[in-house]
């Protein structure tokens, strides 16, 4: 076996106390496609800018082509021999294909861009991908696969030894991302080493030679990826030992006591380009959990269920009516309340108080006119400051000195606030800490119990399964399955995600 | 999608018809409109304005705006109106010094936006009131110069044919012109600034040295601000700490209808020469007919403007589309 070009040791990264990476190992050989996988938060992009140098680390050490490298910078990494393609391609559309490839190391004679040659060498870079474009016309006339692969010849021209690709694929259709796995075999094949980032399987053992697995911030382990089947990497990343996995006794979960009416009941709910196809029913004092892998449409389910996404096909009924929803608002006046997975974009307004981020859901649905009393609002936020065990200075602190798992609460108490029939649950328990987690999954239990209807996402199987009745597996983009009563379990879910097809 | 993919350029064809249209409908209707004088005097009677456009259009390109060019321009007059004519300070001195204030101004004014990240819009608007208050510190009236230095360079012209001549303010704006077309066309430096406009994290990410090239947009704005400052100087005779009141406006007006984004990223010089020699244009048109009054200028401008962020509107609309 060749040396390693890249050997990452022990490297650890904390941001305010949580640890992002905790001693996490890599290492890749020249000619070599290394696949990174994990799932949210598992610490693949942290990693990657580790290798980048947008993070420094806090501990460990990296060895790059022998030499020991502590990059700060991308250019840095860049000057070493690391390039990277992001997800959203990191070009500027503006400026043309030619430009892109070269900016910041053009070809000058005495200070003034030789323009003939920038051409010239834009065109090489492609070719070498065997591309060809004309390299005058602006990035943004390009479609998303050629942007990529212009990101790619830019990484070429400044000689990298290590490409790192970061979900190269997930805007891509199937015959561009055949295109460029043939442009990722020939780069192997000139002696590149490439790590790969991606969420969708099928792709990793298309084209991957090993694979390393992290989970929570924790190296896994690092696998050829011939002798690592699909189960084993599913149970590597969702955190549970296959064989352990097997001979657990299962816990019996709570059995379905009485047929309930059913609350909401969606039929064949779709959306062009977001979702295939979904069917779910929910009756009051049921959690249904959403499960799957990353991208395969958990959180666009719940979308299309709050009318962020309005489905375009299918059928919704809510309490036995026929109904179609257009708007969040509408939802919230049927009585769903939504609490989103990305609270930092989609939740809190960080320089608001607990206080005011608690009622905004209320308000809005009361109109701007009729205020709710300073009172009812302090009582509110008392009730759910204690309901909740938010740990808070006071109701008026900004939300944004809370911690993550604190947010989290605070955006739960917005829409139990509202007493909603039905609320969704996406990944409430991301980025928290642990006691953090055990009192969402308590809470989650009592809103059952008062007769509440859950829908609860998350990647963390074993969570899932502790919460939820009933489980609808989900995978690429569509429903494969339903679990309910004994068949709930963690290996009865990964094996459904596993082999659904095979 | 072959017309979307040079579709950038638009903006500028559709500038330059514009102009050209201006003209020729203004050649046919006033006698003696068509001339060399005519057009010689563009260029002397908006040396301000094209100097200060040659600057602001670096700055806008970067995705900024620097709203303290009309004050820095009052402060220059002012700066070196009093410095010559009751100091009795060299022109040769004084011009440089007041150059060289103006840079740092603009570089400090950039070093703010940068180091702090904050918004273009309030520091160089804290900075619009600031040179504009230390020019009223200098002088509260208008200083006229009467210098040989000045009147020698007053003096100066570049014959055209028999009846016109390029004055050395008009000269200046040409030479800074060019400058800034190589700088921004021709030099990494320029793709730098087009790069930060586009999309300053992809910037940052590409390894591009980002900081450097936001800060050095703003001194380049502050220099040519300070330099349309001297050229009044010439072109007035005085010093005013009045001057320029809204000039920033009518500098921004230019830049955009010569079909520079003023979200940055696409634009050209060339685009910049047309939306000033569009503004001269319509001022010599008033002049020339004399039933029109200057709000006229005005009214044609914000028409202008309005027509051609429609236009870029419709433009990233239709690329985005493509996309």
């Amino acid at each position: 076996m060749s040396e390693p070009l890249l050997n990452v040791r022990n490297v650890t990264k904390a941001f305010g106390g949580v640890k992002a990476l905790d001693g996490v190992g890599l290492t890749l050989r020249p000619g070599e496609i290394h696949a990174l996988m994990g799932e949210n938060g598992a610490g693949k992009s942290t990693l990657i800018k580790v290798l980048t140098g947008v993070y420094t680390p806090d501990d460990g050490a990296m060895q790059f082509d022998g030499r020991v490298i502590a990059p700060r910078s991308t250019r840095e990494a860049e000057a070493i021999g690391i390039s990277t393609v992001y997800q959203e391609v990191n070009l500027v559309p503006t400026l043309s294909i030619a430009d892109n490839i070269l900016l910041g190391r053009q070809p000058t004679r005495f200070g003034f861009l030789r323009k003939k040659a920038i051409k010239q060498r834009a065109e090489v870079a492609l070719a070498r991908l065997g591309l060809k474009l004309d390299v005058s016309l602006p990035l943004n006339a390009c479609s998303m696969a050629e942007q990529q692969l212009v990101a790619i010849a830019r990484a070429l021209d400044i000689q990298a030894k290590l490409l790192i690709l970061d979900e190269p694929t997930s805007s891509l259709d199937e015959r561009e991302v055949e295109f460029l796995f043939g442009v990722l075999r020939r780069l192997r094949d000139q002696g590149m080493a490439l790590l790969f980032v991606t969420h969708f399987l099928d792709q990793v053992y298309a084209i991957t030679d090993r694979i390393t697995v992290l989970r929570n911030g924790a190296f896994v382990g690092d696998f050829a990826a011939a002798d690592l089947p699909r189960l084993k990497l599913i149970g590597a990343m969702l955190g549970r030992n296959f064989e352990e996995l097997e001979s657990a006794d299962s816990d019996p979960s709570p059995a379905i006591t009485e047929k309930r009416a059913t609350f909401l009941e969606a039929q064949e709910l779709g959306k062009r380009g977001v979702m295939d196809n979904v069917s779910l029913s929910i009756a009051p004092g049921e959690v249904v959990g959403l499960s799957g892998l990353l991208g395969s449409g958990r959180t666009e389910t719940a979308k299309m269920l709050f009318g962020v996404l309005p489905p375009d096909r299918g059928s919704l009924s809510i309490a036995g009516q026929r109904t179609s929803i257009r708007s969040p608002r509408q939802a919230i006046r049927l009585g769903l309340a939504f609490c989103s997975e990305d609270r930092k974009s989609e939740g809190i307004i960080p320089h608001l108080s607990v206080r005011e981020n608690m009622i905004l859901a209320m308000q809005a649905s009361r109109g701007p006119l009729r205020l709710l009393a300073r009172s009812e609002q302090d009582q509110i936020a008392a009730h759910y400051i204690r309901a909740l065990n938010i740990k808070t200075a006071s109701a008026e602190t900004p939300i944004m000195n809370l911690s993550g798992g604190n947010q989290q609460k605070v955006m739960l108490a917005r829409w139990l606030a509202m007493q909603p029939k039905l609320i969704i649950l996406d990944e409430p328990t991301r980025g928290i800490d642990v006691g953090a987690k055990a009192e969402i999954e308590k809470l989650v239990h009592s809103l059952r119990a008062q007769g509440m209807a859950v829908i609860f996402i998350s990647s963390d199987i074993e969570e899932v399964v502790r919460t939820c009745e009933r489980v609808v597996v989900l995978r690429d983009r569509r429903k494969i399955a339903e679990l309910s009563g004994a068949e709930v379990q963690p290996n009865r879910i990964m094996n459904v995600i596993a082999h659904h097809d095979e | 999608m072959k017309f979307s993919t040079r579709s950038q350029n638009l903006p500028l064809y559709a500038t330059m018809l514009v102009l050209l249209a201006l003209f020729s409908v203004a050649s046919l209707r006033y006698e003696g409109f068509f001339s060399t004088r005519v057009v010689a005097n563009l260029f002397s009677d908006n040396a301000s304005l094209g100097i200060a456009a040659v600057g602001m259009t670096f700055v806008i390109l970067a995705g900024g705006i620097d709203l303290s060019v009309g004050a820095v321009l009052a402060f220059t007059t002012i700066f070196t109106a009093t410095l010559v004519q009751n100091h009795n300070v060299s022109p040769f001195v004084a011009l440089p010094l007041a150059l060289a204030i103006g840079t740092s101004f603009g570089t400090g004014m950039g070093f703010l936006i940068q180091r702090y990240e904050l918004p273009p819009f309030l520091v160089t608007l804290g900075g619009m009131f600031f040179a504009r208050g230390v020019a009223f510190v200098i002088s509260q009236e208008s200083v006229g110069i009467t210098n040989a230095t000045y009147d020698k360079v007053l003096e100066f012209g570049v014959p055209l044919g028999a009846e016109a001549s390029l004055s050395a303010t008009a000269l200046a704006f040409i030479v800074f012109l060019i400058a800034g077309a190589v700088l921004a066309h021709f030099t990494r430096f320029g793709r730098n600034v087009f790069a930060l406009g586009g999309n300053e994290n992809s910037a940052r990410l590409m390894g591009l040295p980002v900081g450097a090239t936001k800060i050095s947009v703003y001194a380049i704005s502050g220099f040519c601000s300070a330099l349309a400052g001297v050229v009044s100087t010439f072109y007035k005779g005085s010093g005013n700490p009045a001057d320029g009141v809204g000039f920033e406006l009518d500098v921004i007006a230019s830049v955009v209808i010569g079909g520079t984004l003023l979200t940055g990223g696409v634009g050209t010089m060339a685009g910049t020469l047309t939306g000033v020699l569009i503004f001269g244009t319509i001022q010599t048109v008033l002049n020339f007919d004399g039933r029109l009054n200057s709000s006229w200028l005005r009214i044609a401008m914000g028409g202008l403007l309005l027509l051609f962020i429609l236009l870029q509107r419709f433009l990233s609309r239709h690329t985005a589309a493509v996309r």
